[in-house]
């Protein structure tokens, strides 16, 4: 069967390609091509572009939480020395757009939204010239007459049913709850959580005629030239962002924000280049925050423990008019059985930066959530809290109906139990003491959604037999840059050494970008379709047939003759751009990522810290294109989900919405020591529905479920079991039991 | 005000100190000596990515006037080794995976350098038992003395394999090999 | 930053002279690089310590005396310290990270600053940042805020580690300043906040910290034991330095210091009177702990102080009366 090469991805595509080819380099641990300039500092960031004569851009933040801005006290400031603009254009935005969106998100700043938004630019000469001015700007407002709400739990908010999230509701849960043998109803918080990828936003922005050039740090460029245009009301064919290394995303820059636009308008005002790079406090207060979530999760078991009623109820925030709401109840959907059952979403509107995406949005908070309340449902069984997973898996999507293209959920939960020691958990809590520490095991399942998204990525196969991959794709610390040279090496049967992969240039075809767990697979697969669509062309050459054609090394071979690819070539490139749309598989099935998580936790017995001994992943994500990136990812996930489990949390003030804790100092993401040794398993898994590569997401299942393992490891450890993450230590204390009482 | 003469070595080559006192050290070696190896991650000591060597010691160059380095020698990613020639500490992050993005890699790297020093000078850290004994290379005291460094991408237990690694061979080969 | 001037003193003497002209004083500048960036601090003009010829450790009688330039890895590192002062050392290396203790120094570590949140934002109500603005901590977020000392004005802490071991030890802060020296009990050095929370020390203007002297090692069981929320690299919630002398099971002798619990390093005699010539049970560290606390008031999110603290006391002896487990 031939499929369509430029097509919307219909049928599942069984060929299963690459594991037919005979490069043998899919899959491989191979370094990433990037590494030696990472290492070497010689990758260059947005913010390091040598760009003649650019100027400094500062933002000026808003001191007040809701209202409009009166006067602009400009002289003084631009009387200060190297000072050349203050700029308060309409065109700036107020609020960072979503992921996708591809437009333009709440412009003028003349009307401040939420505490610390920005209201202003100051450019100057130098950094230093500019970070002055910024903050000696006087900014005078007209406060706001409306109440507004802070807090998402206040009687003030407004509470909303999100657009485009449907409650899915079946049977009848309350009848479920009161017909169980055994049930659970329990209500669980956790707090709102920042990206903070290492890199904090920038942006060099320059005019060439009508043209702008942005060297810009963001995750999805194709997207994100569209939300430029928009803002500035110039056609998107005419803006060109350039981004080869980006600093880490998490989230963040999927979407432009303020200092991207800030930096276009005064590269346009003073017809000079402009950077603007965001300070890490701006990043923390104005970007994009994860909602915090009040989840209330009910569980109704038979007498044998299988689940017949289960419900699944999010509150969550984000300002007025935003249409993301955190989708905390997305895996819910299709991870467990009870046909019985109630899932939805609410949205309180308030007074807080914008609410987005920040990495594995829904599953990261509801995963945790409903894997701990999973364990709770476990001990009012009274099983085995693997056994109960294992015995409540549905052989189709509950309600819909719909079938599973793939899970690996039984597999990840008995491997990640064989490999971590699971047998040697005691069920009971309070069994086991180390000194001063109480420790005790917990497991969670992952789950996340899988993502296919239209992408296009250029191949050329070059006369002197070396191969050229270009996308604006970006490789924000994924492995980008090496999984789609293993596609093409494996696709084209040539070492890697002979792959040349270029990304994160608008100017080349435009991938999927990276956000969803989705680039490496759509971008991926539109490499593979280039490929393939090179194949065709050296088939003919060869006088082949495609699927027949073998290449290794440069050597092509068919029915006994054996040709270089130099020769077959004759001193012309092959060009070809595949391209890849999301179609009925994605209704047809369901498709997630699967795996387990296992944690091993110690608990002072006095002073209630909470520290990870050691933790690991089963993960079964279809074909693994890299093993060594891939279980990067998976690594750089349960790192995420220590975090959320242990000591991440945006702390705001409920009097006015501001976020007190903007700083790394004080909003804790974990170091080196928080981070014991980290095992993770990686399942051999094909599937076709998800991809023609047969590979599903990777980059965020290692945190969907991993502070819920944690979290159940503290409630064996010392019988605390926290409803509300993360688990610092004030809320496990008074509920410990006597230290002394209890010494071993 | 700063002499005329006030001058640092950064990675071998002697260069003046910049005019503004405000300048930080990470902002004269980005902005004006074009070393942008070393990072900007949060400016306020608090992650890491800023890490240079001087006079053989780490220290977070945000923090740091760079008027106050005058007659300082200054070891920066760029000198530890390039693409084409990579230290063997840069070799084992490539290997291990020890970066995702990379952006808080070449603070990583300049930390762990500086670390192995410490390790041979005999420092001891919060893990170590008896403060006056030689300290070992243990996962925890080495997790111990690289939390200075934040990586936001999770690449810790990659960085301390490759730190292991090059720490081995370092007690094997006896020399430095950082 | 504000823009100023920044010069270099040569000697002590000229460093004093600076001073005495209106500059502020730089070390490290870990703490007041990071306030001038922010307009917390803003100096018109600076004097540099760096070559004032304060940098050395000296033996000082049975003591030792530690100079104000010595950064906090050099303190840390001195084999001096590390064999008869180890509760010093390990305050020090519990704090801040590996590059910072490189940078950081005696004098400017025992000058360090508040954390509290609203200090460091200029857009909220600080009586220590900005005076008579009010104190936004009080009715705020406050979790990491003091439980012991505070005033109407201000509940924010002193953050440090170094000088908590220091107070256990009756370390003595040598000045020189322009009514001559002086030798500051360290018991004393730190001012809780009154109605003066913008004045952090006793340190009258112009008057420069040149080195802290610890008096003649104890011998006794010395530990430092930090309670935070990050394994490393994070403030204390509640540190607790204890300096212990057992005999014949029961507690001879016992200084007792606590970080991150009150305005200022806390220490309070009552509760070593307590403990002094007891043996040691979970029922005195009890009482030891209600004498500690019996004054100590929340302010909502950080409650959790108070029951911490009296763990975190229970958990250190219980450690340093078993032998000395240190």
């Amino acid at each position: 069967m031939r499929l369509p090469l430029a097509d919307m991805y219909n049928t599942p595509d069984e060929r299963n390609l690459l594991d037919t080819m005979k490069q043998g380099v899919i899959g491989k641990p191979l370094d990433r091509p990037e590494g030696p300039l990472k290492v070497s500092g010689t990758a260059t960031y947005s913010a390091e572009w040598k760009i003649d004569g650019f100027v400094e851009g500062v933002l000026v933040l808003a001191g007040i939480p809701q209202g409009t801005v009166k006067t602009i006290h400009r002289d003084p400031v631009l009387a200060m020395p190297g000072v050349l603009a203050v700029l308060a254009d309409e065109a700036m935005v107020r609020r960072s757009v979503q992921g996708t969106a591809g437009k333009a998100p709440v412009q003028d700043v003349h009307t401040v939204d939420y505490f610390a938004q920005p209201v202003a630019l100051v450019v100057a000469e130098t950094f230093e010239q500019a970070r002055d001015a910024a903050l000696a700007l006087k900014v005078d407002y007209d406060d706001a007459q409306v109440p507004v709400a802070f807090d998402p739990e206040s009687p003030d908010a407004e509470v909303e049913q999100p657009s485009d999230e449907e409650p899915v509701v079946g049977g009848d849960l309350d009848q479920a709850m009161r017909e169980a043998a055994f049930s659970i109803d329990v209500e669980y918080h956790t707090p709102g959580h920042a990206s903070a990828a290492m890199e904090p936003h920038a942006t060099i922005a320059y005019w060439e005629d009508d043209h702008l050039i942005l060297r810009g740090s963001y995750q999805m460029l194709a997207y994100n030239v569209k939300e430029i245009a928009d803002c500035l009301s110039m056609p998107a064919k005419k803006v060109r962002i350039i981004a080869p290394y980006v600093g880490g995303g998490f989230g963040s820059k999927l979407g432009i924000t303020h200092e991207a636009v800030a930096a276009a308008i005064a590269a346009k005002a003073l017809d000079r280049p402009v950077r603007v790079v965001m300070t890490r406090q701006q990043v923390f207060q104005t970007v994009m925050r994860r909602s915090e979530t009040r989840q209330r999760v009910r569980l109704a078991t038979d007498a044998a423990g299988k689940i017949i009623g289960l419900g699944h109820e999010a509150h969550v925030s984000n300002l007025p008019g935003e249409d993301f709401a955190e989708p905390v109840t997305q895996a819910t959907e299709f991870l467990y059985g009870g046909e019985n059952r109630l899932l939805k979403v609410e949205v309180a509107r308030i007074c807080r930066m914008t609410a987005g995406s920040v990495r594995a949005p829904g599953e990261a908070v509801g995963m945790q959530v409903l894997e701990a309340a999973m364990d709770e449902l476990a001990e009012a069984v009274g099983i085995d809290p693997v056994e109960l997973r294992k015995r409540n898996l549905p052989g189709k999507v509950p309600v819909e109906g719909t079938p599973y293209s793939s899970r690996m959920l039984v597999e990840a939960l008995e491997q990640g139990a064989a490999q971590f020691g699971w047998d040697k958990r005691k069920p009971a809590p309070c069994q086991t003491r180390e000194g001063d520490w109480w420790i005790g095991m917990g497991v969670a399942s992952a789950a996340r959604v899988n993502m296919l998204t239209l992408a296009e990525a250029r191949v050329t196969l070059k006369a002197d037999g070396t191969a050229l991959v270009e996308s604006d794709q970006t490789d924000i610390g994924t492995g980008t840059y090496a999984i789609l040279g293993q596609i093409a090496g494996e696709m084209l049967g040539l070492p890697i050494s002979q792959v040349k992969v270029v990304l994160g240039d608008t100017s080349l075809p435009p991938g999927a970008g990276s956000g969803g767990s989705f680039g490496a697979i759509s971008t991926g697969s539109a490499v593979m379709r280039a490929c393939e669509a090179i194949r065709e062309k050296l088939a003919k050459h060869m006088e082949s047939d495609a699927d027949e054609l073998e290449i290794r090394d440069g050597m092509a071979s068919f029915d006994g003759r054996e040709r270089s690819l130099v020769e077959l070539l004759d001193g012309k490139d092959i060009a070809e751009v595949g391209s890849i749309k999301p179609g009925k598989t994605l209704k047809d099935f369901s498709q997630a990522s699967y795996g387990a998580f296992f944690a091993e936790v110690a608990v002072h017995a006095f002073t209630g810290e909470v520290r990870v001994r050691r933790m690991t992943g089963a993960f079964g994500f279809g074909r693994v294109l890299n093993a060594k990136t891939a279980r990067s990812q998976c690594l750089g996930g349960m790192v995420w989900g220590i975090g959320s489990a242990l000591t991440e949390e945006l702390a705001f003030d409920t009097r006015d919405g501001h976020l007190v804790n903007h700083d790394l100092a004080e909003y804790h993401v974990p170091v080196h020591a928080d981070v014991p040794a980290l095992e993770v398993i990686l399942l051999e898994e094909r599937d076709a529905a998800a991809s023609p590569l047969q590979a599903k997401g990777v980059g965020e299942l290692g945190i969907c479920g991993a502070a819920g393992a944690i979290a159940n490891a503290v409630r064996n450890a010392c019988g605390v079991r926290v409803r509300s993450f993360p688990l610092t230590l004030d809320k496990v204390l008074p509920h410990l039991p006597d230290p002394f009482a209890s010494a071993a | 005000m700063v002499s005329s003469t006030a001058m640092a070595v950064v990675n071998g080559v002697a260069n003046p100190l910049p005019a503004d006192p405000r300048r930080t050290l990470l902002e004269w070696l980005r902005e004006d000596l074009g070393l942008t190896g070393t990072k900007k991650g949060c400016d306020h000591g608090q992650c890491g990515a800023c890490t240079v060597l001087v006079e053989g010691r780490r220290i977070n160059s945000c923090l740091s006037l760079a008027q106050l380095h005058d007659g300082d020698e200054i070891e920066t990613i760029e000198a530890i080794g390039t693409p084409d020639k990579l230290a063997p500490l840069q070799r084992a992050f490539v290997t291990h995976d020890g970066f995702q993005c990379g952006y808080c890699t070449p603070g990583q790297i300049c930390s762990a350098k500086a670390l192995m020093q410490e390790l041979a000078d005999g420092w001891a850290s919060a893990q170590t038992e008896d403060l006056t004994a030689r300290p070992s290379p243990t996962p925890e005291e080495l997790r111990e003395r690289m939390s200075g460094n934040i990586c936001r991408c999770g690449a810790y237990s990659n960085i301390i394999a490759a730190l292991e690694e090059v720490i081995a061979a370092d007690a094997d080969h006896q020399g430095t090999v950082a | 930053m504000r823009p100023f001037a920044l010069d270099h003193a040569a000697s002590t003497a000229e460093a004093l002279q600076f001073l005495d002209d209106g500059a502020t004083a730089i070390a490290g500048g870990t703490n007041l690089v990071d306030l001038m960036k922010l307009q917390i601090a803003t100096p018109e003009r600076l004097v540099s310590l760096r070559r004032s010829g304060l940098g050395d450790i000296a033996q000082d009688g049975e003591g030792l005396r530690i100079g104000a330039l010595v950064t906090n890895a050099d303190c840390a590192a001195d084999m001096q310290v590390r064999e008869n002062w180890p509760l010093l050392a390990k305050a020090i290396l519990a704090g801040a990270s590996p590059q910072l203790r490189n940078r950081a120094t005696t004098g400017g570590n025992l000058c360090q600053r508040t954390r509290c949140g609203y200090f460091y934002d200029t857009s909220q109500a600080c009586n220590k940042r900005d005076p008579g603005s009010g104190c936004a901590a009080r009715e705020g977020f406050n979790r990491i805020h003091a439980v012991l000392g505070t005033s109407d004005a201000c509940i924010a802490t002193y953050p440090g580690d170094m000088a908590v071991a220091m107070l256990a030890l009756e370390a003595v802060v040598l000045t020189q300043g322009p009514s001559g020296e002086r030798e500051i009990p360290i018991a004393q050095f730190h001012l809780p906040p009154g109605d003066d929370p913008a004045r952090d020390n006793v340190l009258e203007a112009g008057e420069l910290i040149t080195a802290v002297r610890l008096p003649a090692p104890t011998g006794g069981v010395q530990i430092y034991r930090k309670v935070r929320d990050r394994a490393s690299y994070a403030f204390a919630l509640v540190s607790v330095a204890v300096d212990l002398t057992m005999n014949e099971g029961r507690i001879a002798r016992c200084a007792l210091a606590f970080g991150s619990l009150g305005t200022v390093p806390w220490r309070d005699p009552a509760v070593e009177q307590v403990l002094i010539g007891e043996a040691p049970s979970s029922a005195l560290f009890a009482k030891a702990a209600e004498v500690l606390l019996k004054d100590a008031q929340g302010f909502g999110a950080n409650d959790f102080k108070i029951p911490l603290a009296a763990r975190a006391l229970a958990a250190t002896l219980n450690d340093a009366t078993r032998t000395g487990k240190a």
